[in-house]
């Protein structure tokens, strides 16, 4: 295995944790911060391709990474903001309580 | 044109009038009803006097008015009025007769409470047999023929509650109805061989000479002219309502009326209507008498069947005991007397005796009326007798009567009228047998009136009513006088000596007949009238009835033949048994028909709408049921399968997103490997 | 080179899967603010420094700030920490779904001419880096700036939005 493939493997493997985890936990927070995980797992992907994949541009996958983060930050914040809001409404933030648009 | 031809027709008019009034009066109403009768027929009989004067200032022209009344499409409909001594001497004849008749009606009708109406429907009728009379178009007068039958109709079962009354209505107007239908055939024909019902209209109508030309020459098959059968259709309708064999059985019965309705309509002016109606057409009747070559001549019929119903009905008048029913059927017998004369040749003759006999048998129909108002409407003459003592008034104008229908020689009516017609039939070419059957009549006549008057004027009370009897009042009696009268003054307008009155009704001068020349005839029927009257004297006058249970002496004589003329020759049961079970047979396959084919025919129609329905709705139900409305439960069986996945867990789709992406990426690898 | 990444990812994945499996949720968001610094130590293995720093300063600065006082506001009781009985099925489920996921993409990149030959570490200064930013990127930076505005923005009125609502009001 090449190095660039023990990185991919790597990210692959923490990408299903953080999947796993946003599926298995119902406490809203949790499932929030696997999806953050996943964000990371791409961003692990990102800077492994930039370090071994074939060479581009010096800081194309640099700034992908900047620009990731950035917009992971944003939806953190808005991510949260929501959890409060469901807060209010249900006093818990279990997301199978939040099951409002079961058809 | 005379302004009073152009009016005429306010003859008929203002009896319709009055009618009117009648109509609309309530039942409290009684003057103005009676008095708008009696002022309209009164208003009438001057303007046919004057009608009448202004005719015989010119009694070989007819004068006329036609009008336009509506289009046909293939040419117009025109009626008219006609003025001619025939019409004057008619109009002047109901209207005086009517009036005398409603005078004596106030005093007759004064206890029925239906006075009001009594005098409408009789204005009415007056007005149809004037309108009868006056008509110009065949139209008209069968609208006017129609109006008289159902005047009749309204007059005899005028005590409609009685079911012997309301029975005798019937009859009375279906009898005449089948009469009706001749007529209305023949007036189809004529109007299809002629393109006119008007009878003079300057020279195309029906009676002028162009036209019944064509009429006589226009054979079918057999020879037969086309005159001939349309005066034979015409005749049906003139036998229908003049009470001739075998239509006359209706007569008898419509004595079930009051009796001023007796009088005016079926003694005077109703049923001679009939005798009219062919004098009025004689030219289309006689039109093929020039004819050799022709099978029958239709005035042949007429003279037969009159033959029959004279005899006929004088030989049943003899065995009546119901003293309406005794000159019900001699009026039976006098107007066959009128057909026999129309039929050998002499129209003149026949209406004069139309004339004679229109006022001795309504002053005889009013003399009974008197004694029936005394008598506390006692009809039977069994019961009743020795009125001449306290009803003198009356005896002495029903004696006067009899003697008139009788033919009393020289002094009444009767005698002349009768001998007019004997004479013209001893004149008949094709046969004398109508000549033998009158004088026939003539014994009988005499002595079914001798029977009559004896029974109910001599001899003793036979009853508490008869024995009750007193003279009726003025009002019924004044007519009396006034149409006897008549009976007597009339008859001289006609002698052979001076025949005034038949020169003025033909139009051509009639020379005077001497003594000489037909007094033979004359002499033979003085003879048998004796004969008559002694024959009666004898039987019921000498020895007058003892109590009304005891029997007639002829009776006692030859009881079968007298049952057989007192059940009126059964004609009623003959009918019964074979007309009235035709039409009951027929009622009965139509009422079938109606019920099972015409009836089952529907009934299918409508099952079969019905089963059509009712696979539509199963058809529809079906499917709706199977198809649509399982469709529907498919969709939303699927539509819920599918709902399924929406649970509302955001972990549960991204669940499915993985697994959804690893199912893909398994295949674009195991894809691109091959 | 492949021990040191070796232990990164131990402990990157290790303090993951304790993170999400563990029952205290405070806990939970500090093992993942060292998860994240996993990731830092990762991207400076790398050769990445100011992702690293980037990493560092927004998750494990800001991010886990973040959530911690989101958990400040939205605690009710001590049971929201308890773990919740009947959801065995749904763990199993979870974790068999990522255990595919994982094999798949392994496989996949296993499965790969991926290059063996170990290749220089790239040069990249700050300074290159900010002008590069400001290339062509420049609009895509600057939308990134509207779009932090307009989620902070959004994020407070979302969060802040309405009085405490008392029993009988309406949502």
């Amino acid at each position: 295995m090449s190095p660039l493939q023990l990185c991919l493997a790597f990210s692959s493997v923490l990408f299903a944790v953080g999947l796993a985890g946003a599926l298995a936990r119902s406490n809203a927070i949790l499932v929030l911060l696997g999806i953050e995980l996943m964000l990371n797992a791409a961003n692990l992907n990102f800077i492994a391709f930039w370090r071994y994949g074939p060479a581009t541009s010096p800081s194309t996958g640099v700034i992908f990474v900047l620009f990731s983060i950035a917009v992971a930050a944003a939806e953190a914040a808005v991510g949260l903001a929501l959890i409060i809001a469901i807060y209010r409404h249900q006093r818990s933030i279990r997301l199978p309580e939040a099951a409002r648009l079961k058809g | 044109m005379e302004p009073l031809v152009a009016h005429l027709w306010l003859i008929p008019a203002l009896p319709l009038l009055a009618a009117a009034i009648g109509a609309l009066t309530p039942r409290r109403g009684r003057r103005l009803a009676a008095g708008a009768a009696i002022a309209a027929m009164l208003g009438s009989l001057i303007l046919s006097c004057l009608a009448l004067h202004l005719a015989l200032a010119a009694p070989s022209a007819h004068l006329y008015c036609n009008f336009f009344w509506f289009d046909l499409g293939n040419g117009p409909v025109r009626l008219g009025w006609l003025l001619d001594p025939l019409n004057g001497f008619m109009c002047v004849m109901v209207s005086l007769i009517g009036l005398l008749i409603f005078i004596f009606s106030i005093g007759y009708m004064e206890g029925d409470e239906n006075f009001a109406r009594f005098f409408c429907f009789m204005s009415l009728f007056a007005a149809a047999m004037l309108g009868v009379v006056v008509a110009n178009s065949l139209l008209l007068l069968f609208i006017c023929w129609e109006l008289v039958g159902l005047a009749s109709y309204l007059l005899i079962g005028f005590w409609f509650q009685r079911p012997a009354a309301a029975a005798a209505a019937k009859k009375a107007f279906i009898t005449t109805r089948i009469g009706d239908i001749g007529f209305l055939l023949g007036l189809v024909w004529l109007y299809d061989a002629t393109g006119s019902l008007l009878l003079y209209d300057g020279g195309r109508g029906v009676l002028e000479a162009g036209v019944l030309g064509n009429l006589a020459t226009l054979t079918l098959t057999g020879g037969l002219a086309a005159s001939t059968a349309i005066g034979l259709l015409i005749f049906c309708g003139a036998a229908g309502k003049s009470g001739q064999f075998p239509l006359h059985v209706w007569l008898p019965d419509a004595m079930e009326g009051p009796t001023p309705v007796s009088a005016l309509i079926h003694a005077a002016t109703m049923v001679a209507a009939g005798v009219f109606l062919i004098a009025r057409v004689y030219p289309l009747v006689s039109a093929d008498q020039a004819l050799a070559a022709a099978p029958i001549h239709a005035l042949s019929v007429v003279a037969a069947i009159g033959s029959v119903t004279a005899l006929l009905g004088a030989a049943i008048a003899v065995a009546q005991f119901d003293l309406k029913r005794v000159l019900a059927f001699s009026t039976v017998s006098q107007l066959g007397y009128m057909m026999l004369a129309l039929g050998v040749g002499s129209w003149a003759a026949a209406i004069f005796h139309l004339l004679t006999h229109a006022f001795f048998k309504a002053l005889l129909f009013l003399a009974a009326g008197s004694v029936i108002h005394a008598a506390h409407h006692e009809q039977d003459m069994r019961r009743l007798g020795g009125l001449r003592g306290p009803m003198r008034v009356t005896f002495a104008t029903f004696a006067v009567g009899m003697m008139a229908l009788s033919g009393v020689p020289f002094l009444f009516s009767g005698f002349w009228s009768k001998e007019a017609i004997l004479h013209a039939a001893s004149r008949w070419a094709p046969s004398q047998l109508p000549l033998y059957v009158g004088l026939a009549g003539v014994v009988l006549t005499a002595f079914y009136m001798t029977r009559l008057l004896c029974e109910l004027f001599m001899g003793a009370p036979r009853s508490p009513e008869a024995a009750h009897a007193h003279e009726s009042p003025a009002v019924i009696t004044v007519p009396l006088i006034v149409l006897s009268v008549g009976a007597v003054a009339l008859g001289f307008l006609g002698t052979p000596a001076w025949p005034w009155l038949q020169s003025r009704l033909t139009g051509e001068a009639i020379p005077a007949r001497s003594l000489l020349e037909g007094g033979g005839l004359m002499a033979l029927s003085i003879v048998l009238v004796a004969t008559g009257l002694g024959a009666g004297w004898a039987l019921y006058g000498r020895r007058p009835r003892a109590s009304a249970a005891s029997a007639d002496p002829l009776e006692a004589a030859a009881p079968g033949l007298f049952a057989f003329l007192g059940a009126r020759m059964k004609f009623d049961e003959l009918y019964a048994a074979t007309l009235g079970r035709l039409n009951a047979f027929a009622a009965a396959l139509a009422d079938f028909l109606d019920r099972w084919v015409w009836g089952g025919a529907v009934a299918l129609l409508a099952g079969l709408g019905e089963f059509t329905g009712s696979v539509n709705r199963e058809v529809d139900e079906a499917g709706l049921n199977t198809g649509f409305n399982a469709l529907s439960e498919r969709i939303r069986g699927a539509g819920r399968a599918y709902s399924r996945a929406q649970t509302g867990e955001p972990q549960g789709y991204l669940r499915t997103l993985a697994i959804a992406f690893v199912v893909l990426a398994l295949l674009i690898l195991m894809g691109a490997g091959r | 080179m492949n021990s040191v990444l070796a232990l990164i990812a131990l402990a990157t994945i290790g303090t993951a899967v304790t993170a999400l499996a563990g029952r205290n949720l405070l806990h939970s968001v500090l093992l993942f603010a060292v998860s994240w610094a996993g990731i830092a130590a990762f991207f400076l293995w790398s050769g990445a420094e100011f992702a690293a720093f980037a990493q560092a300063l927004v998750y494990i600065g800001a991010i886990s700030m973040a959530v911690l006082f989101a958990i400040l506001l939205t605690r009710h009781s001590r049971d929201d920490f308890a773990p919740e009985p009947a959801l065995a099925g749904r763990a199993f489920a979870a974790v068999l779904t990522g255990t595919a996921v994982a094999g798949v993409l392994i496989w996949a990149v296993a499965s790969s001419p991926l290059a063996a030959a170990p290749s220089p570490v790239p040069a990249v200064t700050v300074r290159s880096l900010g002008w590069q930013l400001m290339g062509p990127p420049a609009a895509a930076l600057l939308a990134t700036g509207v779009l932090l505005t307009v989620a902070l923005i959004g994020a407070v009125v979302i969060a802040a939005g309405e009085r405490p609502s008392k029993p009988g009001d309406p949502p």
